[in-house]
């Protein structure tokens, strides 16, 4: 079986240039590849696109490259409560798009699976149809939304073998075996890395033809961004 | 005038057994509290969970384990786990029977607005373009008028759009109101104490009043 392992993600991310562009997994923090985004952290790297559900927070997730001034430009669904984004923002040196969620996932298991483009009814009559071809299909209006690929994908799952081969846990999931599909090289970080042959082939939710580097990551924060419990 | 409790307390009363249920932020994420237990319903998170169950008792909160408001929660049994994609899938191919969200503003015609540019800055959209662009039902839960008094429920929406013709009862703290195929808001019940002309006042589109309007019954929302 194809060894796809590196050693860690300052190793997986080392030719990843300037002005890339970069599918990053997780919704809010859940599921991010807090690995891979340290990895960056410590390299010069700017004007860098990155696709990600959210913006993470000022000192965690996606935040983190915001701050540091990694970004040229975000393409998200919701970018909340993010200070330092808002600041780079309002000044004009981070470009913001917009997407609506479902289309943004759709865009990208689109961008994985060959279709160029594809017909939703999210956004007809909004500003996000600016622009956009709408047709009436069955008495329905939609609008025409394009792919979505990627210079690289991070990617977070919980187990994964030598192969590549992805299990995730939980609403971890998320964006993550998307962005696995859409990205020209896939780098994938695991909580738990096991030989290839170890995990049930029955249970794999990313095959490991999508995944080009895999690691284990280690000293995860996972952070928890609003902690409710019961009464 | 409802309380937002009383205003979910309400809704709880149309949900029906078996229905796959979708409830946004806000007044909406109250209902669960008062449904009936002998009810089986199956609440969805855009994040990718069918089966969520209540917040977790604190030595059991997990950081993969989150709904769509970032929140941690629990599983019910028989919950399924998928990915965004699929997630949206079940969304806007009509499989989520209900959809119960909040709203800035609602329009006679059933427009809605669900967010707003704040110091030249869009926060984001979220997943609400796609829901409500779905086949499935959707119900507005939100106060009738803003703050500051002016109403919400206006012949055209002032914000940006998220969805147009898509709404199809409103549930306010003032009364209960269906949008009309040719437009306009048909009052259906009022909250007690509340006269149909505060209705009126308080109301900016066209208000359709037809026949007795009865007092909607509450239960104690405590």
């Amino acid at each position: 079986m194809i060894n796809k392992t590196v050693k860690n993600g300052v190793e997986a991310v080392s030719d990843i240039e300037n002005g890339a562009v970069l599918l990053v997994g997780g919704f809010g923090l859940c599921g991010i590849p807090e690995a891979c985004i340290n990895a960056l952290l410590q390299t010069n790297l700017k004007g860098l696109t990155c696709i990600s559900n959210n913006a993470g927070v000022d000192d965690f997730g996606v935040g983190l490259l915001i701050k540091q001034r990694m970004l040229r430009k975000l393409i998200s669904s919701y970018v909340g409560e993010n200070l330092e984004f808002e600041k780079q923002f309002t000044t004009g040196s981070l470009e913001l798009e917009l997407i609506p969620q479902g289309t943004l996932a759709e865009r990208i298991r689109a961008g994985g699976a060959g279709i160029p483009a594809f017909y939703t009814p999210a956004g007809i009559g909004t500003h996000v149809a600016d622009g956009k071809e709408v047709r009436e299909f069955d008495g329905r209006l939609f609008l025409l939304e394009r792919w979505i690929k990627a210079d690289f994908s991070l990617i977070k799952a919980w187990k994964g073998d030598t192969a590549g081969n992805l299990i995730y846990k939980g609403t971890a999931r998320n964006f993550n075996p998307l962005m696995a599909t859409a990205g020209k090289i896939t780098i994938a970080e695991v909580e738990e890395l096991v030989p290839a042959g170890e995990l049930d082939p029955n249970q794999i939710h990313t095959p490991g033809i999508y995944v080009q580097r895999i690691f284990q990551g280690d000293g995860y924060e996972k952070r928890i961004e609003i902690k409710t419990v019961c009464k | 005038m409802l309380s937002k409790k009383q205003i979910a307390q309400r809704i709880a009363s149309e949900i029906k057994d078996g229905q796959y249920i979708y409830l946004g932020i806000g007044i909406p994420s109250l209902i669960a509290n008062y449904l009936p237990e002998q009810l089986q319903v199956v609440f969805q998170s855009e994040n990718g969970l069918l089966g969520i169950g209540p917040y977790p008792e604190e030595d059991h909160m997990d950081p993969d384990l989150i709904n769509a408001s970032k929140e941690t929660i629990s599983m019910v049994k028989g919950s399924s786990l998928f990915d965004s994609a699929e997630a949206f899938a079940m969304i806007r191919g009509g499989h989520i029977d209900l959809s119960i969200l909040g709203a800035l503003e609602v329009s006679e015609n059933g427009d809605i607005s669900h967010w707003k540019i704040s110091s030249g800055l869009i926060k984001g959209v979220g997943g609400a373009l796609d829901l409500v662009a779905s086949e499935a039902k959707l119900y507005i839960a939100m106060h009738h008028c803003h703050k500051d008094g002016s109403s919400k429920l206006l012949k055209h929406c002032k914000m940006p759009i998220t969805g147009i013709k898509c709404v199809q009862k409103i549930f306010t703290d003032l009364g209960v109101f269906t949008v009309l195929p040719e437009g306009g808001f048909k009052l259906c019940e009022r909250a007690p104490g509340v006269s149909i002309e505060e209705i009126k006042a308080k109301t900016e589109g066209r208000l359709v009043v037809k026949g007795e309007i009865k007092e909607m019954e509450l239960f104690d929302a405590e």
